[in-house]
């Protein structure tokens, strides 16, 4: 047995021996769940997000909308009620980083998808307490006057890229996520085609209801609305998810 | 290792002490008016007046940021060099690293708080910096883990103080973490915006990880450094347990590092992860008790210093701030209670009751005892440490409470069923319950930060003082020289 002198008097030792205890913990907690396959469910219908959600999520992080909303369900009846089906792990497995944010001062996020207009979406933006009165939450008018800026788009598909998200680089690729995710989607998953996707979605989404720009707007609608729309609940029996968690 | 010779106050290096001293007092003001200000716009949000850059979602990471890394950090910097050169008796090894140190990090401090405002953020909570900014804190760290290390090689002691054992620590996790954390892929080498790579449920889990280990090693282990060299000093008592300070380090060391789950029960990480979190976290209970005990007992036979000396007022207060609210986070992370608390203003008060009663108290206390001793005077006035003591310590209280009241509330609203098993309330009411809590918290917020504004003018003071008596003492010399 050693005395703590030992470690006391020699700094080498005493650095060794707290390395080693502080990283136990961290290893033992986060290695597995890269490993253990029932950490993400098994489920259709989750998909990268379209280049133009995806600027819109840039906009979301930059606002620090995450630090009033979550977008995580718990499994309680009153989250059910309120917001729907609790959050699986599988709906944001392609997000870098993830969004799920650790305080309400704002109702959850996790399903608002298809819940409210885009004119409502865009009214609400503008001007919180117009449609809500009583909300805390500030104004965000220039998401309506600046234009999105998207020349990068092909730039921030590749990163996500490189981190694991199947955004297609080549041919083989592509078909791959035609295979996956169907024809449409992959078509909107293909890196080359990134610019045309983007202007295409927003001007046929019309997402800001000013149908000659591309605002911020468009982008950060266009994500809310998608937002816990992709897996079809109603495929799966109410125990299916309950054996993953 | 050890040298015969031991280094006086006049070899030490004070100057980079100094200098981080008056940097932790510049970013607390500054962090603690925009955590003000951020209070106010929850009461009263027509305050983010259409301004990108001040809205609530910009301006929160800037409040964080420049409190805990800017105040926190620089006052970790400061106290560490101090309590590492008398320790070993010897000079920092370096003063270039030590300058390094210092430039690179009130830089890093400097455009984060700039970046978040102009929008870039990693947004993930305590690591908002962006990558280019990472590796920067990366390259500091380097070198103030290399300073540290060398200079405790050249102690002239064969011990190696137990403050320097937290400090380490403190050194060593701030590393891992913030390495593992911030792995990201940048979008182009000429952009600021860079994607993590992980997603979805690895990157809540990696994120809360480093999320609550900021708080155990840079906010406590670290502290406990500085509680471990200024309590006994305070008191001129030594530390009442050499063997509880053994177990109180290596346990805490082990054990901080499981809990950071507990942020994310009932979520999608998997059950057997934030159980065994939460698991750890009641058994973190133990140590961190083990140390506050440590750290009040070493008073005994001296508790009249209680009545006396007010700067022992805040050593002692943060040490009990310190228990409360590492028995509240215990409690907080059964996952019966968290179903109620998580998402609401209770976390909110609990990291306060932290961040304000333990970290900004010790370190107030400290800089009391210390900045005197690098200025080699006295401190201007005494009856205004009581005075900042007393306004400190009424708005720690009035913030917690405050939050209990927002958080508890809001948490009992939102799962209130009528009698026919609907929502009893819709979100909307919780909001407008929680306005006047708000208030009361801003007024909290308020107390706290009017008493730094008094402890800012004492130092400023005491500093001036310090350059007429030194101008005194010179020109007395030069007299005397004069006349032989």
């Amino acid at each position: 047995m050693i005395k703590h002198e030992q470690i006391e008097t020699n700094a080498g030792l005493l650095i060794a021996l707290t390395m080693i205890v502080i990283s136990i913990g961290g290893l033992v907690e986060i290695v597995p769940l890269f490993f253990i396959e029932d950490t993400i469910e098994k489920v259709e219908g989750v998909r990268p997000y379209t280049p133009l959600e995806l600027r819109g999520r840039d906009i979301y992080q930059r606002e620090g909308c995450y630090l009033c909303h979550s977008q995580m369900i718990r499994p309680f009846r009153d989250e059910m009620l309120r917001y729907g089906h609790y959050s699986l792990a599988a709906e944001s497995q392609y997000d870098h980083p993830f969004q799920w944010g650790s305080k309400r001062t704002g109702p959850d996020l996790g399903r608002v998808g298809g819940k409210y207009s885009n004119e409502w979406h865009v009214a609400h933006l503008l001007g919180p307490r117009d449609v809500v009165p009583g909300s805390i939450m500030p104004n965000y008018p220039w998401l309506l006057e600046n234009d999105l800026p998207y020349s990068d788009i092909q730039d921030r598909l590749r990163a996500l890229r490189t981190a694991g998200v199947p955004y297609s680089a080549n041919q083989e690729e592509y078909e791959a996520n035609v295979e996956r995710f169907g024809e449409e989607v992959a078509g909107q998953l293909d890196i080359l085609n990134a610019e045309e996707n983007l202007v295409g979605q927003a001007l046929n989404g019309n997402y800001d209801g000013n149908r000659g720009r591309i605002t911020e707007m468009d982008a950060i609608v266009a994500y809310l609305q998608v937002l816990g729309t992709m897996v079809d609940f109603g495929q799966y029996d109410q125990g299916y998810f309950v054996e993953f968690r | 290792m050890a040298h015969s010779s031991v280094a006086t106050p006049q070899e030490y290096n004070y100057e980079i002490i100094r200098k981080f001293s008056i940097m932790a007092l510049v970013w607390g003001l500054l962090g603690m008016s925009a955590g003000l200000y951020a209070a106010l716009q929850l009461a009263y949000p027509f305050l983010n007046f259409d301004i990108p850059e001040i809205t609530f979602g910009r301006l929160r990471p800037v409040h964080t940021t420049l409190v805990i890394f800017g105040f926190g950090g620089s006052a970790l910097f400061a106290t560490s060099y101090y309590v590492l050169q008398r320790t070993c008796q010897t000079r920092l090894y370096s003063d270039t690293l030590a300058s390094i140190t210092f430039w690179g990090w009130q830089s890093v401090i400097f455009l984060g708080a700039i970046s978040y405002m102009l929008g870039y953020t990693q947004s993930k909570e305590y690591a908002e910096f962006e990558w280019p900014l990472d590796i920067a804190i990366t390259v500091v760290w380097v070198c103030y883990f290399w300073l540290y290390t060398q200079t405790l090689r050249r102690r002239s002691q064969p011990h190696i103080y137990v403050a320097n054992w937290f400090y380490l620590a403190f050194i060593l996790a701030t590393a891992i973490l913030h390495i593992f954390n911030n792995i990201a892929i940048p979008v182009g080498l000429f952009s600021m915006k860079s994607y993590s790579a992980y997603s979805g449920v690895q990157d809540a889990m990696v994120q809360w990880w480093y999320g609550h280990n900021a708080v155990g090693f840079f906010l406590t282990a670290a502290f406990l450094g500085m509680m471990y060299y200024f309590v006994p000093k305070q008191a001129g008592r030594p530390v009442y347990s050499y063997r509880l300070s053994i177990v109180h380090f290596w346990s805490l060391s082990f054990l901080y590092m499981w809990v950071g789950a507990h942020h994310l029960h009932w979520t999608a990480l998997p059950d057997w992860t934030s159980t065994l979190a939460a698991t750890f976290s009641i058994m973190l209970l133990l140590p961190s008790w083990g140390g506050m005990i440590n750290g009040i007992m070493t008073l005994s036979g001296a508790w009249h210093k209680l009545r006396t000396d007010p700067i022992m007022l805040f050593l002692i207060a943060a040490l009990s701030f310190y228990g409360m609210s590492t028995f509240e986070g215990p409690l907080m992370s059964l996952k019966s209670v968290n179903a109620l608390s998580h998402y609401t203003d209770w976390t909110i008060g609990h990291v306060h009751s932290g961040a304000l009663g333990w970290v900004a108290l010790i370190s107030f206390g400290s800089f009391y005892h210390m900045i005197p001793r690098l200025y080699d005077t006295r401190l201007y006035s005494t009856r205004l440490v009581y005075v900042h003591f007393f306004l400190a310590t009424i708005g720690i209280l009035l913030y917690i409470t405050a939050m209990w009241v927002s958080g508890i509330g809001q948490g009992l609203m939102l799962r209130a069923f009528d009698d026919f098993g609907n929502l009893a309330y819709t979100f909307m009411e919780t909001v407008t319950f929680m306005h006047v809590p708000y208030v009361v918290r801003a007024i909290g917020g308020a107390f706290f930060l009017s008493g730094v504004i008094i402890m800012a003018y004492n130092i400023f003071m005491t500093i001036r003082q310090a350059k007429a008596e030194q101008a005194a003492t010179e020109a007395k010399i030069a007299a005397k020289m004069a006349r032989a």
